[in-house]
């Protein structure tokens, strides 16, 4: 089990900045997001967008703002669970929190920072009948474990960047390949849509264009696509392995689950320290709601730093933070 | 000008809402304002396909930007007659227009 002071759950920019005003009350912090990578929004939907409203930063490249605020609070070494969702906190006894993961991973925490954006960005999936029930057993959203797939037969579907790349990457490793795409061309990247096609010429790759996968069959584990093609043709491939690869799109998720109080979707926060009807627990960036709300990463922050000085009172059994500017004392870690 | 766009509802009726031409609004933003469930995440910048829609009638043939046709492309399901509501600026020619709303719209 992880201890910490603070578990953050949401890698956005909002949840990054709370490890850095927690950091200067020497608040140790866990993050966790179900996201692979940190950033939330900025990396997941718009990374390469300008910013232009942070200040300081006449502009900023959404990317590169997540990379500062992970350069940031590199002193307060905060450790992360990354690629697993939150789903459970319970209240201990002691009014400290245990909070679990979808993979079973296990944190405890004297408080817990909801930072959850949107919610989480979950796979988008195609309508197939059974999908689900494959999930784990043939049918995966993400490449994870590209090792998982050598020497056995995979279909891709799909016809965005990612679709491309994991499919110009499996094209070596993999026994027998295929890519199904909806369209008739690929407007992904130019670069990687000619790599693909160059695959497919020299026969590493099977490619099904103006086509989309339409059944998936097997016992236990999956082991047959059929592909319909737009004149309505079938064509049925054997297959260990269905990657649909469609993008992410941010759902509430467990959140709505944990007793708080909501509204439309966003948690009801009490503005003087952001935290919610259950004493101990803040929420704060996106996911909050209050008189006036404006969705900023600007306000985020602001949010991030009052609900740190409050957390603070938590985390050290009543004592009162003071305020120190980092111009004075500057960054002192642990 | 006002214009009448249909909305299919849940139960396959329509409802017809009225909107203005001349005030550079999207359809996507007229759903918003008309209290449908469109997400918009992105604000209308054709990066988080939550303003899904199919177009019902083959009148329109406004042809989609490449920005749009790049996110619909990513889609996991998606019709010949899909569209980004937020890349469709409402003008005369829509009246009478009917949308569906698509799964992805919706705030789950
Ligand atoms: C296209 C676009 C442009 C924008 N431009 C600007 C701009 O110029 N300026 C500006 O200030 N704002 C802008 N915004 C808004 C800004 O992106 C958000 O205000 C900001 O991302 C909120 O940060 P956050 O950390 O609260 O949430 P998010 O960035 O949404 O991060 C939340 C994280 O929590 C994770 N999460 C949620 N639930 C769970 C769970 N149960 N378990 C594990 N992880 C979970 C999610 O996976 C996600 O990574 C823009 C938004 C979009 C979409
Ligand atoms: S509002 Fe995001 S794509 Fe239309």
């Amino acid at each position: 089990m992880i201890h910490t002071d603070l578990c953050i759950i949401g890698a956005g920019p909002v949840g990054l900045f709370a490890v850095f005003e927690a950091g200067l009350l020497k608040m140790r912090c866990h993050v966790m997001d179900v996201l692979p990578q940190i950033g939330g929004q900025l990396s997941e939907i718009y990374p390469k967008k300008p910013i232009y409203d942070i200040p300081g930063y006449p502009v900023v490249l959404a990317q590169e703002l997540v990379d500062n605020l992970a350069k940031q609070i590199e002193p307060f070494n905060p450790s992360f669970t990354l690629g697993e969702r939150v789903e459970k906190i319970e209240r201990q006894e002691d009014e400290s929190f245990i909070l679990e993961t979808n993979e079973g991973t296990q944190c405890h925490a004297k408080a817990v920072v909801i930072a959850g954006g949107l919610g989480c960005f979950e796979p988008r999936k195609p309508a197939l009948d059974r999908l689900e029930s494959f999930e784990g057993k043939g049918v995966d959203y993400m490449v994870r474990n590209p090792e998982k797939y050598i020497n056995r037969k995979v279909v891709i579907a799909g016809g965005g960047d990612s679709a491309l790349d994991w499919t110009i990457y499996l094209a070596e490793h993999v026994e027998e390949l295929t890519l199904v795409h909806r369209g008739s061309s690929f407007r992904g990247a130019p670069d990687s849509a000619e790599k693909v096609l160059k695959l497919a010429e020299e026969g590493k790759l099977k490619l099904m264009l103006n086509s989309q996968v339409s059944e998936l069959k097997g016992e236990q584990l999956l082991n047959e696509c059929t592909i319909t093609n737009k004149a309505g043709e079938t064509e049925t491939v054997s297959t260990d392995f269905f990657i649909p690869l469609f993008g992410l799109s941010p759902k509430l998720g467990p959140i709505a689950n944990w007793n708080l109080n909501l509204d439309k979707n966003a948690i009801e926060v009490n503005v003087e320290d952001y935290s919610t009807n259950v004493p101990g627990v803040y929420a704060i960036g996106d996911i909050n709601q209050y008189p006036g709300k404006l969705k900023l990463i600007l306000s985020g922050f602001h949010e991030a730093a009052l609900m740190a000085q409050s957390a603070y009172r938590v985390v050290s059994g009543g004592k009162k933070a003071s305020l120190k500017y980092t111009t004075v004392n500057g960054i002192q870690t642990f | 000008m006002d214009i009448k766009i249909h909305v299919e509802e849940a139960d396959g009726q329509f409802n017809t809402i009225e909107a203005p031409t001349d005030m550079g609004l999207s359809l996507m933003e007229i759903l918003k304002a008309s209290e449908y469930p469109v997400a918009a995440t992105c604000g209308g910048m054709a990066l988080c396909a939550s303003c899904h829609v199919e177009i019902l009638d083959n009148t329109y043939d406004e042809e989609a930007n490449d920005a749009e046709m790049d996110m619909l492309d990513t889609l996991p399901v998606v019709s010949d007659s899909s569209r980004l509501a937020c890349q469709m600026p409402l003008t005369d020619d829509m009246d009478g227009i009917r949308v569906r709303l698509m799964a992805e719209a919706s705030m789950e």
